[in-house]
């Protein structure tokens, strides 16, 4: 297999091939901000968080799904990328509805640790405050979509690792809305196997354990990695990483 | 068939054609049929039948005859004369005294050289007003299948190949990559199963140049489907249109019904061992299905949302094989390429924009319609000559090309050359070739607010940047046009535009603010004319931001 070699931020790195520039990145403790991002599941590309700049290039690309070329320059986080971060999580900040105060996951929440990341101490843009709907109809859990982020996870796990896929989107633009099957309760859904994944690996409190209190809930998305390459590699020993 | 029983078809037709001392060609184009052609070609009918004319002339419906402002069109190959706004009284003149005296009706007449006619090149829109767009046979006599026959007798898939690269067709769906280098990828892609697609989703406010190409020569982007399949080893086709376009889907499917039963579609070709079939695929009214990776998920039966890209369809397309993905009127160049040879096409337009291009011309302007034009042609000679410029008491602004997508472009450029890089030095694209002419009576910040408010409708909503920097674009908009924004808001709406074509996944959230950017690069003062003064002592922040959160030491 051959060996890429390429800088990022300054320094030199060399990736396996197939190894996407994000990979390499987290294996080097190089801090890329992802949201829609998550090991073990396909690339979904979409939350644009992870853009890295390319000399040579005009154009963004996401860290989650480019791959670096040989002697590639790549940089991670220049001032202009520091902004549009703090944009996009501004964005989503304006999008929802999302008061930390009074919800599940309040400080473990992967929404909130962002908006402390890219440093957003106030919003610009005027909230929305969507109405959307909450879905307390499953015996264990509840989904509520004002805090949702659309970055899919749910979607994704619930189709590549359980198999179920009894989520996907409806609507489209601002509109769109994480739905159970043809958009019934969830509860009532009968290709769901309750396996509580989607909750396990959402980013927010949009998806949660029913019965949590404010602060309670905590999210465990590592382990899916851990599952993915149980069956793939049959790797059954959880790795302390795995478990961050 | 063979090569000969393609040509004996051809002379069989043309024949046919000369017995008749006048042929009427009434536009049949979506836009004629809706100005009422339907009432002309019936009082026609019953004229021809009444005088007993039918034998010294026919009646045809063609394709869009190009002045849509002045239908319903009617056109007579004896002169040759071309007749506008034709009602049954008109219809009823021109059977009785050009047909059946031999004199023109005046009133009606258009002066075929007028420039809007002389300015023009024809290669795409060759055969509108001169065939049947539904007789298979017709698009044979005037020199159909021709090139597809060349192709698979006399040619291997790389001579092809090369011919289109060294013609210089760029992709006139709005980006210009080089079609034969596209060709050439897909043809080098190691699969057991290779695609060609025919991008059909027209949906640029004000275009409708695809859906005429549909409609009055079907068979032109089928045989430019079937040699793209035959240089890139692909034996299945797929068209893509948008229910919008119900004639068009119509007028497709009578084609591929024709070509199967000649055997120009099917198994063995001309006898070779090459095997093409084209099915149609209909779009369920997502503008962002335009977006070749978002069309290609959607004629797979899944939800039309665009994915990263690399892969490009040229490597992983359809079902992961390698997928030819061009536009109508890139298919439409092909046949006439292979026809007269790439030094012919190579000589038209400029050199690295070689070729012409069909461009819809509406909004404020004399004569809207459907023209195509050598490429390098100045935009004022596109919008004064072709056009006729503004209506009368009102002063041109602002032209906007290429769609939502696009951008304006003021007075002080008309003069740029209607190329791809040229219209990119002045913030616009080619596009699909969709040009919306804005004179004075229009406020610019309100364009631009309509193309923003289309863009936040048509946002799949996958990315963040897209899904919710367009709602606040149109927010920001909507409230500078009520004169209820600030400087800082102002200051706000440009770094929210950079941001979102910066960072956006796809060609629709990339290029969603050039309306606005375009807007506030030309016509920055009719913005700050609507800014409110900002209030004394405001501080740093926005008006409209939120009460501050105090950042932990």
């Amino acid at each position: 297999m051959s060996v890429i070699t390429f800088t990022i931020d300054g320094e030199q790195y060399s990736a396996k091939e197939g190894d996407t520039i994000l990979q390499v990145a987290r294996d080097n403790k190089i801090p890329i901000p992802t949201l829609c991002y998550l090991e073990g599941l396909s690339t979904f590309g979409a939350c644009r968080l992870c853009v890295v700049e390319i000399e040579g290039s005009p154009k963004l690309f996401p860290a989650c799904t480019t791959k670096p070329t040989e002697s590639m320059v790549v940089r991670t986080s220049t001032d202009k990328l520091k902004k549009y971060r703090r944009m996009i999580v501004e964005l989503l900040a304006s999008e929802g509805n999302h008061q930390c105060a009074v919800c599940v996951v309040n400080g473990h929440c992967e929404l909130q640790d962002l908006a402390y990341e890219v440093e957003l101490d106030h919003v610009r843009f005027p909230y929305l405050f969507p109405k959307k709907s909450l879905d307390a109809t499953h015996k264990d859990f509840v989904i509520d979509r004002n805090r949702c982020v659309l970055c899919t996870r749910c979607v994704r796990v619930c189709h590549e690792v359980e198999a179920a896929h009894v989520w996907d989107i409806a609507g489209r633009g601002i509109d769109c809305e994480i739905i159970a099957d043809l958009n019934q309760p969830w509860g009532t859904s009968p290709s769901c196997t309750s396996c509580g994944k989607c909750v396990r690996v959402c980013p927010t409190g949009a998806l949660f354990d029913k019965g949590a209190a404010v602060g309670e809930m905590q999210k465990e998305s590592g382990f899916i990695k851990f599952i993915v390459n149980a069956r793939n590699k049959h790797e059954w020993v959880r790795t302390a990483h795995e478990e961050e | 068939m063979t090569v000969e029983d393609l040509r004996e078809l051809a002379e069989k037709e043309q024949a046919r054609q000369a017995e008749y001392e006048h042929r009427i060609l009434y536009c049949s184009s979506a836009g004629c049929v809706s100005s009422g052609c339907d009432a002309v070609k019936n009082e026609l009918k019953k004229a021809i039948g009444e005088l007993d004319l039918s034998k010294k002339c026919e009646m045809i419906g063609t394709g869009c005859l190009g002045l849509c402002g002045e239908g319903p069109l009617v056109f007579v190959s004896s002169g040759p004369t071309l007749y506008q706004h034709v009602d049954a009284a008109a219809a009823r003149r021109i059977v009785e005294e050009h047909i059946g005296q031999g004199k023109k009706v005046k009133e009606n007449e258009i002066d075929l050289n007028d420039p809007f006619f002389a300015s023009q090149k024809k290669i795409v829109l060759e055969n509108m007003g001169k065939i049947n767009a539904e007789s298979i046979e017709e698009y044979i006599a005037a020199d159909g299948y021709e090139a597809l026959a060349k192709a698979l007798t006399e040619m291997i898939p790389e001579e092809v190949i090369s011919e289109i690269r060294k013609a210089g067709l760029r992709g006139r769906g709005g980006a210009g990559y080089p079609t034969g280098l596209k060709w050439d990828i897909v043809r080098k892609g190691v699969a057991d199963q290779k695609y060609v697609v025919c991008n059909a989703d027209e949906g640029d406010p004000g275009a409708f140049m695809d859906r005429s190409v549909l409609e009055g020569d079907p068979h032109r982007v089928l045989e430019g489907m079937a040699i793209a399949g035959y240089a890139v080893g692909a034996n299945q086709g797929f068209i893509y249109v948008r229910a919008e376009y119900p004639l068009a889907i119509d007028r497709l499917k009578t084609a591929i019904k024709q070509a199967e039963r000649l055997g120009l579609l099917g198994n063995g070709i001309f006898e070779s061992h090459f095997n093409f079939r084209i099915d149609i695929r209909i779009g369920a009214g997502a503008f962002v299905c335009g977006e070749e990776t978002a069309l290609l998920r959607s004629v797979m039966g899944r939800r039309g949302r665009p994915k990263v890209r690399p892969p490009y369809p040229s490597e992983k397309g359809l079902w992961d094989k390698p997928t030819v993905i061009n536009n109508v009127e890139t298919y439409a160049n092909v046949a006439p390429i292979l026809r007269n040879g790439s030094g012919w096409f190579a000589a038209i337009g400029t050199q690295k924009s070689p070729g012409t291009k069909v461009f819809a011309i509406a909004g404020n302007v004399k004569r809207p319609g459907l023209i195509e034009v050598p490429m390098g042609i100045a935009l004022r000679k596109i919008i004064f000559d072709i056009g006729g410029g503004t209506p009368e008491g009102t002063k041109f602004k602002a032209a906007q090309a290429g769609g939502p997508s696009g951008g304006c472009i003021p007075t002080e450029h008309l003069d740029i050359l209607v190329d791809y890089e040229s219209l990119q030095t002045v913030g616009a694209m080619m596009g699909s070739g969709g040009m919306i002419v804005i004179d004075d009576t229009s406020n610019m910040v309100e364009v631009a607010k309509y193309f923003s408010e289309f863009c936040m409708d048509e946002s799949c909503g996958k990315c963040i940047p897209c899904r919710v920097g367009t709602k606040h674009i149109y927010m920001m908009l909507d409230k500078i046009v009520k004169g209820e924004a600030t400087e800082n808001d102002f200051d706000l709406l440009k770094e929210l535009c950079v941001m979102v074509k910066e960072t956006s996944l796809c060609g629709l959230g990339q290029s969603a603010p050039n309306g606005v950017i375009s807007t506030v690069r030309f016509f920055k003062d009719e913005y700050l004319s609507k800014l409110k003064k900002s209030a004394e002592g405001n501080t740093h922040l926005n008006e409209s931001s939120s009460v501050p959160v105090v950042k932990e030491a």
